[in-house]
């Protein structure tokens, strides 16, 4: 028996890990178990294990963290056989490269003959990725996270789950929604088995909603796009994974050998490209751009180019120009005091800015946050969304509550179970202390306060019975209390109602109550970030913290 | 067609090619107009469709001599709940052979079974499987919960339980609520779960809580269960619209589990302490009374402070003198 070509096992070995990929991807949701009464509930995968491998999630959180968060060490996995062998990771296994590759082989006007040759020669904008790792690397040690916003992982999963799938979900169960209703019952059964089908695996159980997902699809679309153009451009020219595993990949032992009295010129190597390297005849190969991907040695038809250990031929590096690194390393320098230096690090911090529960306090919370969306993603109240301006520039699209959306759920940690960095830290239902016997002892975890807004509240200013939100209050006793009271209505009768008052000492911020509250628009009881436990200074109790 | 030479209009189609063009973009346009006028005709102002043709009351008929509400003590929660339906007449008095039966337990909440936010497990397991053995086609236990529902459903334990011996345990999904007018007084066109409308028998299955607005939460409180869309509205004509619904629904059986207690901070309750063993089901086919019977026996609430249970004896839903029923009161050893 014959082996398969490598470019087929390349192939196989894409689509293994990209159904791994997006199979997890659709298991980072809770959906219940009717067969199981566990008090505690976890997801039963390791959902965030593609940002376990990935160097540079660990890289920017050991910069900002000084140490390496749980499960992050799985990293030297792709780590270490990299610097031995080059970026195979980017051809075989990255699920994000693997879309790029297929968009990238899709026919297109702007990449034909000589064009598509042209476009595959190594260019020197291909350097471009590296002066961005070396920005980012050098925010990240001066304390910032903002490498999520361009690594793949993050990009890949915050595209997928807060556009692309919910799109998808809403316009899956519209098509169902019409199948299910037609005048036929043939169609309805079908429609009826459709459901079933795709109700186990892909449909959530609620339509997810989520703030700037037409953005966040549109950057996402654009990138694929510009695979029209030039074959993963994203991976040659932006992609700072993609950089840092070149530079780690300077001394690997394995190379491509062009063997100059095959060659004809034909060129045909350049064909299928993927990392824009060079494999043609008379320039050096660049092995810091290459992804092993061996359409090169698939399609030499003089059998020119092969891949073997410690090659003697000479190949070019990164090619890295002094001034443009310089000018990389103070951009990202520059990055945090410029982004910091507004109101809302000094005493001014944006009222709605509620994390989720475990978060660090904001200044660790946004070094470690890399933006990725796993948190929103798994939350069954869809109540994090990834923030606007909240949290200021820097914090675009890191988590925040959104009350009237959904509400912390009592008895969850879903969000500090995937969260892959540590900005969540890791807790369980019991250290969050939201229903747990008061004789235990545990202070519970605050994401803020609920005030009131008594000329929008029922008993408060219509004499109008309702206190919803003392039923929902979730604390034991309730930080929602009533008192009766003697109102007088439009008609100047003399009514008993019950006025909700609010205990801060007691309320966790989970913001239950803003959630239920029946005022829709602007409801008349909402939470703010005071009071929440991870700050020291954002606070209004003198001694609540002790309690 | 080749152009003659010399031929002046050698630019323009012939007579008949003319014509044929002529009647497409003549056919076309009148078909257009045509539509539109039709449209034009046809426009109402869009409204959601209400479903009117609902099934309305699920009562059987009163036996002369069997107890009206059976009351029952004793330690384990299944056989309570087997004992109570027993001394009523059992099972088959209220079940026939082919129904399909809804049980609505409380599964509002995301706390587990110890912390008595949600009807006890065991019973819910044991009116299943009661009325699975005389026959009934199929036995829904669902509830619309408050807290996320996936989580309610799993941590109470109820799911679990009610699917191990055969029940159909079905989550609110949202794409199943259909909008019905319920003609009661307050409550009148509202969004409904599916499965409550096309049931044959109905049991309702709440657990005795403490109430913040009503001092306790009981039978009727639990109505609010099936209803989706803005329900937190109810509370501002709290005692209306649970005789609105109580009145829409007539359940065939009331069985208020009385056997953990959250006597403070209901309905979500959440602390041990607050919750108190009473090893008590209370059965009766009169939703009327045996809110009034538990109220009073728990809490010690009278008539005066749940004004519903007037209401709903108003309106011929049953009676709050308890005390004239005929009671079955048995203590298991």
């Amino acid at each position: 028996m014959r082996l398969p070509k490598p470019t087929r096992l390349r192939l196989y070995s894409q689509i293994l890990f990209f159904t791994i990929f997006v199979w997890l991807l659709l298991c980072t949701e809770f959906r219940g178990s009717l067969r199981d009464s566990a008090s505690e509930i976890r997801l039963p995968y390791p959902v965030g294990l593609f940002f376990q491998l990935d160097p540079l999630v660990a890289l920017s959180n050991a910069l900002a963290g000084h140490a390496l968060y749980r499960g992050l060490l799985w990293c030297l996995l792709i780590l270490v056989p990299t610097m031995f062998i080059g970026r195979f990771f980017c051809g075989w296994i990255c699920p994000l490269g693997s879309i790029h590759h297929f968009f990238g082989s899709l026919k297109s006007e702007r990449k034909r003959g000589k064009q598509l040759l042209e476009s595959n020669r190594y260019k020197r904008w291909q350097t471009t990725k590296y002066y961005i790792l070396a920005a980012s690397v050098v925010a990240a040690l001066l304390g910032t996270g903002i490498v999520g916003w361009i690594d793949p992982f993050s990009f890949l999963v915050r595209s997928l789950s807060m556009s692309v799938l919910p799109a998808t979900n809403y316009g899956l169960q519209t098509a169902l929604g019409l199948l299910e209703h037609s005048r036929l019952s043939f169609i309805r059964a079908v429609g009826g088995v459709l459901h079933f089908v795709s109700g186990s695996v892909l449909l959530s159980f609620k339509q997810p909603y989520f703030r700037q997902g037409i953005w966040l699809g549109l950057i996402f679309l654009f990138v694929l796009a510009l695979n029209f153009r030039i074959t993963r451009f994203w991976c040659r020219a932006i992609c700072p994974l993609g950089a840092l595993l070149g530079i780690v990949s300077r001394w690997s032992v394995l190379g491509l050998v062009k063997k100059p009295e095959h060659c004809n010129d034909c060129n045909r190597c350049l064909l299928r490209c993927q990392g824009g390297d060079d494999p043609v005849g008379g320039v050096p190969w660049h092995q810091p751009e290459c992804h092993l991907c061996l359409n090169c040695v698939d399609e030499c038809p003089e059998r020119g180019l092969q891949f073997q250990f410690f090659p003697a031929q000479k190949t070019a590096g990164t090619n890295l120009q002094r001034r443009k690194v310089i000018t990389g390393l103070a951009a990202g320098a520059a990055l945090i005091p410029v982004m910091r230096s507004t109101p809302g690090f000094a005493a001014a911090r944006h009222e709605r800015l509620l994390r989720p529960p475990g978060s660090v306090d904001e200044e660790f919370f946004l070094s470690r946050c890399i933006r990725c969306g796993e948190c929103m993603k798994v939350c069954p109240n869809n109540a994090l969304q990834p923030a606007s301006g909240e949290a200021g520039i820097e914090g675009l699209w890191t988590p925040v509550l959104v009350p009237r959306l959904g509400y912390c759920e009592t008895s969850c940690v879903l969000c500090s179970q995937v969260c892959p960095t540590g900005a969540i830290w890791e807790i369980t239902a019991k250290e969050k202390g939201w229903s747990v016997d008061v004789s235990s002892g545990i202070k519970p975890v605050r994401l803020g306060t609920a005030f009131y807004d008594r000329g929008r509240c029922l008993p408060w200013a219509m004499a109008t019975d309702c206190i919803v939100c003392e039923e929902w209050c979730p604390t034991s006793p309730k930080a929602i209390y009533l008192r009766p009271a003697e109102v007088i209505d439009a008609a100047g009768n003399v009514k008993q109602v019950k006025q909700p008052y609010l205990d801060p000492s007691r309320c966790v911020g989970c913001g239950a109550c803003e959630h239920a509250c029946p005022v829709q628009d602007r409801p008349a009881v909402y939470v703010t970030s005071v009071g929440e436990s991870r700050s020291r200074s954002n606070q209004i109790l003198l001694n609540r913290r002790k309690a | 067609m080749t152009p003659k030479l010399l031929d002046v209009d050698a630019n323009t189609l012939n007579r008949r090619d003319a014509l044929i063009k002529l009647l497409r973009v003549a056919g076309a346009s009148a078909g257009a107009t045509g539509l539109a006028f039709w449209l034009s005709q046809h426009s109402i102002r869009p409204q959601a469709a209400v479903e009117n043709a609902v099934k309305h009351g699920h009562t059987v008929p009163p036996s002369p001599t069997l107890p009206e509400m059976a009351i029952i003590h004793g330690e384990d929660p299944s056989l309570l709940a087997r004992q109570a339906v027993e001394e009523l007449g059992g099972m088959r008095r209220f079940v026939s052979r082919g129904d399909v039966v809804l049980v609505k337990p409380n599964i509002g909440w995301d706390r587990t079974p110890e912390q008595a936010a949600n009807t006890n497990p065991d019973v819910v397991a044991a009116i299943v499987q009661q009325c699975l053995e005389v026959g009934a086609k199929r036995v829904i236990v669902t509830d619309v919960s408050c807290n996320e529902a996936r989580r309610c459903f799993q941590r109470s334990g109820i799911a679990e339980a009610a699917q191990r011996v055969g029940a159909e345990v079905m989550l609110p999904d949202p794409s199943r609520f259909k909008d019905v007018d319920l003609q009661g007084e307050v409550v009148r066109e509202w969004q409904v779960f599916e499965p409550f409308l096309n049931v044959d028998k109905v049991i309702n299955l709440p657990i005795a809580k403490h109430h913040g607005l009503t001092g306790a939460t009981l039978g009727m409180k639990n109505w609010y269960g099936m209803l989706g869309g803005q329900r937190n509205q109810l509370h501002q004509k709290i005692h209306e619209s649970l005789v609105d619904l109580a009145d829409f629904v007539r359940p065939t059986l009331t069985i208020i589990d009385c056997y953990r207690v959250l006597l403070r901070n209901g309905p979500t309750g959440g602390n041990l302490e607050d919750v108190a063993v009473k090893k008590m089901l209370v059965a009766s086919t009169d939703p009327v009374a045996v809110d009034a019977y538990v109220a009073n026996a728990i809490w010690n609430l009278g008539v005066d402070s749940l004004p519903y249970l007037q209401l709903a004896a108003k309106r011929g839903l049953g009676t709050y003198e308890f005390e004239k029923l005929r009671t079955q009161v048995k203590t298991l050893s």
